[in-house]
């Protein structure tokens, strides 16, 4: 029987753990990330550089009364949850082969449907988030409808629903603004019911009125999206048809049907965060903005950050909007009010180079070992596919 | 062995150890100058990672190589360059939107102030062509030229870089007929110009015509070198293989059933070119027959099976399976009434590289309740059986059910698709070169699945480029010429010439189905 019969496992690296190499690759990210953030800051002023990249770190541990401290670490958790089902709407589509830049489009028709119908039709909070859902879901469709069966590319066609929503949006909310300010109503004012309720929540974190079961829920989201991907017979396919289209035709995997499904419910997961964020009343929609909320971009960092691990992506979301939160507390004396968001997109963007890391580190171990014996056939394999790939 | 005392390569006592396995175990492969040297052995038996230790991709743990007699050290591929070894991979390395000549010269340009200097390299290319008789246009596009073509423009390559020993990776594997002739001739040539040559290959006719000695390889171990002319095909795969095998597969007579699978004038579209690239076929395959489509690559095999599988739509015609209508019917529902098909690229259709071996041998049934239960995947009984597809079939892989398919052999992968496709016991197995690319062990055991199949009452058909194969184990062969079926014969009663011209279009019957 030759060596490498089924029976026989090789001992593997350490390092060859896939999760270890996320994780590891997570924290070289961050690490890089804080170092150059605080080398522009000290170029900046030199003075203020170590107070500055410290209040960044601390966030909401800034503040010396824990009561504070506490009410501000719900702040950020309010604006994580959002985050993370962004970044888990780009990551399931991600598993279908699909880079679904339009998530920031998809959470801004989410917004738009739930405060609609929260301010004009006065609905609860649940058929707001409904909403919300539904008119995510409807954008990734269109993706998933032109990627499927026109072979539009879904980068290409997310960007500009991003767009088309953003100003279909500002249109639509304008009715339910307030009169002297492009600021929507408040739901506190306008449609109590509209807000997402606390269930208590709001004790833990110093009476912060914005903590509500969004937070919780966003975390569920996350786990059952793990259990769908890694042990459902659905997980099963749609990965598939993200590794090899042909591979999964060839099965009798409807492959079509399969890419606009996977469109539709990363579309909805970012509308609901959407609502998860609008129906807490923490913001009020401008409805003379002219960007894209960065909520669907940062989603992009931390779904590569969280190594495109539902899991790894709570902790990770986390980590960006305490990054992001912690900007608001540098010293305005000395810096001027746009470096926080600079500090925290400079960090972030590196943490999109968690997977570079990654694959570095993978192309160092195999030239050292192949766990097989067989690299040659290995590499072949590799290339004939490369060359298929392009043929496409 | 005066006259023989300097060899151009000696790569003595070489060992090479990978995690869990050693790929070469004290192997010692001398190439003596001028010579065509065949290294034969099994898939990874490994005569690759051999290879890549000549060219510098790895390193040996034990053994030396030696040069004209003096120990050198090969780091990297350059390294290699440097003492004039060259190597044609079987996946060609080439730049498919630049001209021959370009890609001839490409990394070692001339160059005058920074303009490239093409006049000289297309006289040294034409001269190279003319002695050893390699026809190429420098000026076609890769991406135009034929795969023979294209291998020329490989061994060109390696001539104008001056070097002298070269190395050929499984040279025939994607050539037809008559290119493998025409590559032999160039070979010999090419020894005849004192060049030496390793030749790698597990198709014992073609060590048999070319080579002067052979070495073999069996999993990782030296077994020892012989002279071609004092030995047999036999002898060689009995060395490579470890026993006996059957180079002839041997069946039974049957005679045919009922039509499993029953065509009427099927048309399928080309995705290449405007005209059909299958024409009006009609046939029948029965239960309890081998039917083979004979034919050379390109004349409408490939997407007669991609209209019967349902990987493309067919433009006009009727598909019966088992006297099922299954015309229109999706892939799946052809899976499922009893069509089982193994596809002619394993890498693009017939796995999900990156998934498991596991995951892979459930691929046509892992929505079925055995393997999964409301919409949950049963991991345990995927696991479990799968361990049972790879005891039966015997796949070998470094993790068993766990080993991503990618990092398989060649080999392993095909065995781990026909387990899948056979194991769902079809009415009507569908086969496109099963064979290829493998060496006589597995085609062997290929063979005799086939033939299994048959025996048992299902149907086959089968698509091969390699007469031998077709004459071997078909009961029936259908010739396929630019999309039509121009002939139906009995093995029995006709010779590879008399197929070969109706491959080639120089004769057609009319047949009556």
């Amino acid at each position: 029987m030759s060596a490498n019969k089924n029976t026989n496992t090789p001992k593997k690296s350490f390092l060859a753990n896939s999760a270890v190499q996320s994780f590891l690759a997570s924290i070289v990210c961050i690490v890089i990330g804080l170092l150059i953030g605080y080398i522009v800051l000290l170029l900046i002023n030199s003075k203020g550089a170590n107070d500055a990249i410290l209040s960044i770190l601390k966030n909401f541990l800034n503040y010396s009364s824990p009561a504070t401290a506490k009410k501000y670490f719900g702040n950020t958790l309010v604006k994580a949850a959002p985050l993370l089902m962004c970044a888990l709407s780009i990551q399931f589509c991600y598993q279908t082969g699909l880079f679904n830049i339009g998530a920031a489009g998809q959470y801004v028709a989410g917004a738009g449907a739930c405060l609609f119908c929260a301010l004009s039709f006065k609905l609860p909070w649940y058929l707001c988030l409904l909403a919300a859902i539904i008119a995510g879901g409807i954008f990734g469709i269109i993706v998933g409808f032109l990627k499927a069966y026109l072979n539009v590319n879904e980068v290409i066609s997310g960007i500009m629903l991003n767009w088309m929503g953003l100003y279909s949006v500002n249109m639509l909310l304008a009715k339910v603004k307030e009169t002297a300010s492009p600021y929507t109503m408040t739901l506190a004012s306008t449609n109590k019911a509209a807000i997402i309720p606390s269930l208590g929540l709001e004790k833990l974190f110093s009476n912060n009125k914005y903590v509500t079961i969004a937070i919780p829920l966003a975390l569920i989201v996350a786990i059952v999206l793990k259990i769908v991907l890694s042990k459902t017979v659905f997980g099963y396919e749609i990965k598939a048809t993200g590794l090899s289209k042909d591979a999964a035709k060839y099965s009798g995997m409807k492959e079509k049907k399969n890419i606009i499904l996977t469109l539709f419910i990363g579309g909805a997961l970012a509308g609901a965060g959407a609502a998860f964020l609008y129906l807490t009343g923490y913001e009020q929609w401008e409805v003379t903005q002219s960007s894209v909320p960065s909520m669907g971009f940062n989603g992009i960092a931390a779904t590569f950050l969280g190594g495109l691990d539902p899991i790894g992506t709570i902790f990770a979301s986390y980590f960006i909007q305490h990054i992001t939160s912690g900007g608001a507390h540098l010293d305005k004396q000395i810096y001027p009010a746009q470096i926080a968001d600079l500090i925290s997109s400079i960090i972030i963007y590196l943490c999109g180079f968690a997977f570079i890391v990654k694959f570095i580190v993978n192309r160092k171990l195999n030239e050292k070992v192949s766990k097989l014996g067989y690299p040659p056939e290995n590499k072949d394999n590799k290339d004939e596919n490369e060359e298929g790939g392009k043929k496409e | 062995m005066a006259e023989n005392t300097q060899y151009a390569i000696e790569m003595l006592n070489i060992t090479k150890r990978f995690p869990g396995i050693v790929a070469n175990d004290n192997v010692t492969i001398q190439l003596k100058k001028g010579e065509i040297h065949a290294l034969l052995g099994e898939n990874g038996a490994g005569k690759s990672t051999l290879m890549s230790v000549l060219f510098g991709l790895y390193q040996a743990e034990e053994g030396i190589i030696k040069k004209d007699g003096k120990e050198v050290k090969i780091n990297n591929p350059n390294d290699a360059n440097d003492l004039g070894i060259g190597m044609v991979h079987q996946h060609f390395k080439l730049v498919q939107c630049f001209t021959v000549l370009d890609n001839i010269i490409l990394g070692v340009e001339t160059t005058k102030c920074g303009l490239l200097k093409k006049d000289e390299a297309r006289k040294k290319v034409l001269a190279l062509s003319e002695k050893y008789g390699l026809k190429v246009d420098p000026d076609a596009k890769i991406e135009d030229i034929t795969v023979g073509m294209q291998q020329r423009t490989e061994i060109l390559k390696m001539l104008y870089r001056d070097n002298d020993i070269l190395i050929f990776d499984e040279p025939t594997a994607v050539l037809t007929p008559a290119e493998i002739d025409e590559l032999m001739e160039i070979m010999k040539n090419l020894s005849k110009e004192g060049k030496s040559i390793l030749f790698i290959s597990h198709k014992l006719a073609e060590i048999m015509s070319v080579a002067d000695r052979c070495s073999v390889l069996r999993r990782g171990k030296y077994i020892g070198t012989v002279d071609i002319a004092d030995t047999t095909q036999e002898e060689l795969s009995r060395m490579m293989v470890g026993r006996d095998v059957q180079l002839v597969a041997s069946k039974e007579d049957k005679t045919p059933g009922d039509v499993i699978l029953h065509v009427e004038n099927m048309t399928v579209p080309s995705k290449l070119h405007k005209n059909n690239a299958v024409k009006n076929v009609s046939f029948d395959v029965r239960a309890g027959e081998i039917v083979c489509i004979a034919g050379i690559d390109g004349n409408g095999q490939t997407e007669l099976v991609y209209g019967l599988s349902g990987l493309e739509n067919i433009s006009s015609g009727k598909i019966t399976l088992k006297g099922k209508d299954i015309t229109t019917a999706s892939i799946r529902e052809r899976s499922t009434s009893g069509m089982s098909h193994i596809p002619e690229d394993r890498h693009k259709h017939g796995l999900v590289l990156d998934y498991s071996l596991a995951y892979n041998l459930v691929l046509q049934r892992y929505f079925e309740p055995e393997f999964s239960n409301k919409g949950f995947l049963k991991k345990d009984a995927i696991l479990d059986y799968a361990n049972k597809l790879i005891d039966r079939f015997d796949v070998r892989s470094g993790q068993g059910a766990t080993t991503i398919a990618r990092s398989m052999s060649g080999g392993n992968q095909q065995k781990a698709i026909i387990a899948r496709e056979l194991d769902k016991n079809p009415d009507l197995l569908i086969a496109v070169q099963p064979t290829r690319g493998l060496d006589v062990g597995a085609i062997e055991f290929i063979h005799k699945e086939l033939i299994a199949q048959r025996d048992a009452g299902h149907g086959v058909l089968l698509v091969s480029l390699e007469l031998e194969e077709v004459m071997s184990i078909s009961d029936r062969i259908l010739v396929m010429y630019e999309g039509e079926i121009v002939g139906e014969f009995n093995p029995k009663e006709v010779t590879t010439e008399e197929l070969g011209l109706y491959m080639a279009g120089a004769k057609r019957k009319e047949i009556g189905a």
